[in-house]
């Protein structure tokens, strides 16, 4: 059906996404692409859908070789791609969503009752339950995919790439989500499946090709393969994701109070209702929830960025809401953010200058107005050696560095004032499994110091294990708290993720 | 990566040259006698004495509007009143200068108030940016023509010598700056502008604020994470780079080259920065190569325009065509782009070999 030889991409910042890559698909299947984040999975299928040139390499399409240019390109040959991240217009409704760009006309106008019937019409061939006369902004994540889906079916795709697909989506949402790509699969579509989870590729995939550090390590018969031997495929090594985790020591000391925290966004919708909590020095507080329910704004509430809370939030026993962000920082609160490039560095400045952003003011490495460029410079080697950041050297640019070593940077950055209060959020999002064990480690010996550490992430398997206590956010509330986390099982966790089970009374959340 | 690097430094002069040899084509086209008139615009400047002394004394004012500018963008404050600023401080500084007659005091008053004077003028769109989110391109733009009128109305109305046209009175001899080299006109002017030049390279890479502003301009979101103060960041670049500008206004006006004030129209140096501080890539370190250049180009178009008949707008075409091509990233991208993915390809063979 497809095959794709030798692709090697390589991007502006110098980047080899991909080295030498080979992915071949047959009528039919569902194929796993898997990898671990950054080894090349998302790259491979921007080349495949016309986002990207290859710089070698070539595509047959039925033994053809064809040139992909643009995603419209790849779409008139019968190739689909659902996004991670949907792209929808959430102010039109489903229909419209579907037929947007081959829209069905009458004369200057749209044909309404047409675009209704033919949207009707495909989500009735696969079976997909959806009212297609809601508007998108309407419908939950799940659904929203599912249009995604229906979009790219709508358009003649018979290769269809699922970028992630249940990254967003409940234990749940998935199950429903596997039962129609076995449909589709019947029908005789082909489905490239993108993932990291082994479990679910187990279930649902044909044969899986695994990429490593933008290399193909080869394509299997996934009967024929245990997740044992994928995980080794992947990561090269075996690993444990079990933690040597030390029994919890709590301090006295509440570092970090939070009582009745209310946050409206700037359109002035609720994203934090009502919350309260405590977290002592010695522990780990684990937030989890599917993204957008009020993780980011409470995190941008506990660091200073937003002020427009109610409530009060005090770090230390200060209250915060008259603090700057610096004066915040020299609470001793460090704060690792959750999307890296937007504001975790400044990518055109070198390692060194974004080494030292949340320190240069203090006499350490600057007097009252120049900067002690000697002291900066023998920091930033030491801290390139101790969190063992891959670069050329100090003076090399940090986006011209591969994304865990920019999140090392960064993480290097705010461990390395010593702090008291951790906020990480997503810290080892989209870095390799090396990177992230290293952090993780860091943030259990900074527990283990006495430091306080918030905890925001969408990887469960690192929320399980190493929170102490374990929130689960949904609707700006916490749907659910545990203190005992070792007993918590995937699916409890996924039923309060979803909002179907609530905690009326959250026991453990402050000490008092 | 060093090979990228250098074919940036490459790029920046390719388009150079190809700017020139576009001129020089125009010129061929244009000119009934196109070799003399690209002899004397290339070899002109060094035909005398005189004429060399003219492009390093037209080089000081873009030495300060350029440094200015470069303090304000490194912040990512694109503030075009770096003209205005220039415009008002050499006004400043003649008034000063026409009624305090102190030995050695004159200048220096008047230098410091022409400083002031563009400080303040400078930070007008950055106090409009903070309290009304105006952008500060828009504003910085309109207000010139403020510096401008009221330059003139100054000149018309407050100190118009009725004895000469369309001039102030005549500045005190003991505010002009003193004449460095015989038989040119080079003066004290230069030195200042130099050490305003480095004065600006340690205030944006060795300093505090000078590191705050950059990490503005780069990515204000992190600047903001990290606990930097923006609001300071934005008025503390353009109170800087006004001032800057201000004061080389005061000096070009307290120059041998002027004896009154009389500015009627804005003198373009604010907008010449915008290439100079381009060529620079933002470091005042090389704010003088860049205006040197300029300079040089400047006076070999004048010399070419006196002695042949191509006009001296030639030189804005070929500056026209400088600034697209060094700030159009596509131009040369591709090549730029086998670059990177060779130096990739020998990278990973030596992981391999290794």
């Amino acid at each position: 059906m497809l095959q794709m030889n030798h692709i090697m991409k390589i991007y502006g910042n110098g980047v080899v996404a991909n080295e030498d890559v080979s992915l071949e698909l047959r009528r039919g299947e569902i194929h796993a692409l898997l990898g671990e984040n950054g080894a090349g999975k998302s790259t491979l299928m921007k080349v495949l859908f016309g986002i990207e040139m290859p710089d070698q390499g070539e595509i047959l399409l039925k033994g053809a070789p064809v040139t992909i240019r643009s995603p419209q390109n790849a779409i008139s040959l019968g190739i689909g791609m659902v996004h991670q991240h949907f792209m929808l217009v959430p102010s039109l409704t489903v229909a419209e969503n579907i037929i947007l760009g081959v829209t069905p006309k009458k004369g200057l106008f749209i044909d309404r009752d047409k675009a209704l019937s033919a949207a009707e019409g495909i989500a009735r061939e696969y079976n997909f339950d959806i009212d297609v006369r809601q508007r998108v902004e309407e419908i939950p994540v799940g659904i929203k995919q599912k249009v995604e889906i229906l979009k790219a079916l709508y358009r003649g795709a018979e290769i269809l790439i699922l970028d992630e697909p249940t990254a967003v989506l409940t234990p749940q949402e998935t199950d429903e989500l596997f039962v129609q790509l076995v449909q589709l699969k019947k029908k005789g579509h082909t489905i490239i499946f993108i993932s990291h989870k082994l479990d679910e590729i187990k279930k649902i995939c044909d044969r899986a090709t695994i990429m490593r550090n933008g290399r193909s390590m080869g394509t299997y018969e996934v009967a024929d393969i245990t997740t044992q031997e994928m995980s080794k495929l992947m990561v090269g090594r075996e690993v444990s994701l079990q933690f040597e985790k030390n029994a919890c020591r709590l301090s006295d000391q509440v570092l970090l109070r939070v009582r009745n925290l209310t946050v409206h966004n700037s359109q002035g919708v609720l994203k934090i209702d009502d919350i309260s909590f405590d977290v002592k020095g010695g522990e780990i507080l684990g937030i989890a929830g599917v993204e957008g329910n009020g993780q980011t704004e409470l995190v941008d509430a506990l660091t200073g960025l937003n002020k427009k809370y109610r409530g009060e939030i005090s770090v230390k026993g200060k209250d915060i809401r008259p603090l700057s962000i610096a004066q915040i920082r020299d609470l001793s609160l460090a704060h690792i953010p959750e999307d890296r490039m937007a504001s975790g560095c400044a990518g055109n400045l070198s390692i060194r200058e974004n080494l030292f952003s949340n320190q240069y003011r203090s006499p350490e490495f600057s007097g009252k107005q120049f900067l002690k460029m000697k002291a900066i410079e023998r920091r930033s080697d030491e801290l390139i050696q101790e969190y063992k950041i891959k670069c050329s050297s100090r003076r090399q640019n940090v986006a011209m560095l591969s994304g865990g070593n920019i999140q090392k940077v960064i993480v290097a950055r705010e461990f390395s004032t010593d702090p008291d209060i951790i906020i990480a959020n997503q810290p080892t999002r989209g870095i390799d499994v090396g990177a992230a064990e290293f952090i993780r480690q860091r943030l259990l010996a900074f527990r283990d110091a006495g430091c306080a550490v918030i905890l925001v992430s969408a990887d469960l398997t690192e929320i399980f294990s190493l929170s102490d206590r374990l929130a689960v956010m949904y609707k700006g509330k916490f749907a659910g708290f545990f203190t005992d986390v070792a007993n918590v099982s995937e699916e409890e966790l996924g039923q309060h993720m979803l909002g179907i089970k609530k905690a009326e009374v959250l026991e453990g959340v402050v000490y008092e | 990566m060093n090979s990228v690097k250098k074919f940036d430094i490459l790029r920046m002069f390719l388009s150079v040259l190809v700017a020139l040899a576009l001129s020089f084509l125009l010129i061929f086209v244009l000119s009934e006698e196109p070799v003399e008139a690209i002899k004397n615009l290339v070899i002109g400047p060094f035909s005398s004495r005189r004429n060399m002394g003219s492009v390093i004394e037209s080089m000081i004012p873009l030495i300060f509007t350029g440094t200015g500018i470069c303090i304000m963008f490194s912040a990512n404050q694109i503030n075009l009143s770096a003209e205005g600023a220039f415009q008002i401080g050499g006004l400043a500084a003649s008034c000063v200068a026409i009624y305090f007659t102190a030995d050695i005091l004159s200048p220096l008053a008047a230098l410091l108030l022409a400083g002031l004077i563009g400080a303040l003028f400078s930070v007008v769109p950055a106090i409009l940016k903070i309290t009304t989110s105006a952008s500060e391109m828009v504003s910085s733009l309109m207000i010139n023509y403020v510096a401008l009128y009221f330059g003139t109305y100054m000149l018309n109305n407050i100190i118009a010598d009725p004895r000469a046209s369309s001039a102030s009175y005549e500045l005190c001899p003991a505010s002009e700056l003193p004449v460095l080299v015989s038989g040119t006109r080079i003066h004290l002017g230069l030195i200042v502008a130099l050490l305003v030049a480095v004065f600006g390279y340690f205030f944006l890479y060795k300093t505090k604020t000078g590191y705050e502003l950059r990490l503005t301009g780069v990515n204000e979101a992190f600047a903001r994470y990290s606990g930097v103060n923006i609001v300071k960041v934005i008025v503390s670049s353009q109170l800087i780079g006004g001032f800057i500008a201000g004061l080389g206004g005061g000096v070009e006006m307290l120059s041998p080259i002027y004896t009154r004030f009389n500015w009627t129209t804005l003198t373009g140096y604010g907008w010449d920065a915008i290439i100079i501080s381009t060529l620079a890539k933002n470091n005042p370190l090389y704010v003088p190569f860049a205006a040197l250049f300029l300079a040089y180009l400047r006076t070999g178009a004048s010399i070419m325009a006196r002695r042949t008949d191509v006009t001296l707008d030639i030189v804005q075409i070929t500056q026209g065509i400088i600034i697209i091509l060094v700030v159009a990233e596509q131009f040369l991208s591709r090549y730029r782009h086998k670059l990177i993915a060779r130096e990739a390809k020998a990278a990973l063979s030596g992981e391999e070999v290794a």
